[in-house]
């Protein structure tokens, strides 16, 4: 599958933008990226091991949180995986 | 420093005036080289946070993976994020900072009075984890693309403005 890196992470990823690796659901597919890029793991995990709050992974276009499955989602070669680091603030506190 | 050519900047405080008296966002599209952000095209978003639009903002993720999708297609990376301070001051907030995630990327502010957009300033997001990440103020160079007589050296004006330091 490919696994989609944004902008600030591409620094662990020697400046990939995208990763092709093979893995048998969503889960399996972030430990196969951390894996390879073992720099990455504390941006995207607290260290508890689970995914940052403001970490966003969507699986082609559905957010994994929402999945049925979630990170036991099956994924197969031709299944894209997106990290989105959330874009948010506001004026005044 | 973020480079950006004067049609984006003006568009993107054209948007905060058009949202006014709520809070516009968008994305900043572009190359980073040696340590500048050059926005190549500026992409508008639509504010999720409907429930108080006056003073926050979100943009949503399918949104975003669109956004990106359509960089990636273009040869673009996301470089940076703008979005509008309605009668308050260019600055970023604890709220802003708070969720602010984008190392490297330029988060610019644009403050719009009565609707009128007055200041824009970019802070650049540093440092390297959540834990040591910080804004610093970045200077903004406006790039004016000028029509040539053939005799006239061909190029563009720059323009820097540095960050308000209101
Ligand atoms: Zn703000």
């Amino acid at each position: 599958m490919k696994i989609h890196i944004p902008t600030p992470l591409r620094a662990y990823t020697g400046g990939q933008e995208t990763i092709t690796l093979a893995a048998q659901n969503v889960g399996g597919a972030l430990v196969a990226l951390t894996t390879e890029f073992p720099a990455l793991r504390q941006h995207l995990l607290t260290p508890e091991g689970k995914t940052r709050s403001f970490v966003n992974l969507y699986l082609n276009d559905d957010d994994v949180r929402y999945l049925p499955e979630k990170d036991d989602s099956p994924v197969s070669d031709s299944d894209e995986l997106t990290i989105i680091p959330s874009i948010a603030g506001g004026c005044c506190l | 420093m973020l480079h950006i050519e004067y049609v984006h900047y003006e568009a993107l405080r054209a948007h905060g005036e058009e949202t006014y008296p709520h809070e516009c966002c968008g994305v900043l599209l572009g190359r980073s080289l040696a340590g500048v952000n050059h926005v190549r095209e500026i992409v508008r978003a639509g504010n999720t946070r409907t429930d108080s639009a006056h003073n926050r903002y979100n943009i949503a993720p399918q949104e975003l993976i669109k956004i990106q999708r359509q960089a990636r297609t273009a040869g673009l990376d996301i470089v940076g994020f703008y979005h509008s301070h309605p009668d308050h001051p260019a600055q970023w907030s604890t709220t802003d900072f708070a969720e602010a995630h984008w190392i490297g990327c330029s988060y610019v502010i644009t403050s719009t009075d009565h609707g009128r957009a007055i200041t824009t300033n970019s802070f650049l997001l540093a440092g390297t984890t959540e834990e040591d990440k910080r804004f610093e103020d970045e200077s903004i160079e406006i790039e004016i693309a000028q029509p040539q007589a053939s005799e006239i050296q061909p190029g563009v004006t720059e323009i820097t403005i540095h960050g308000d330091p209101a």
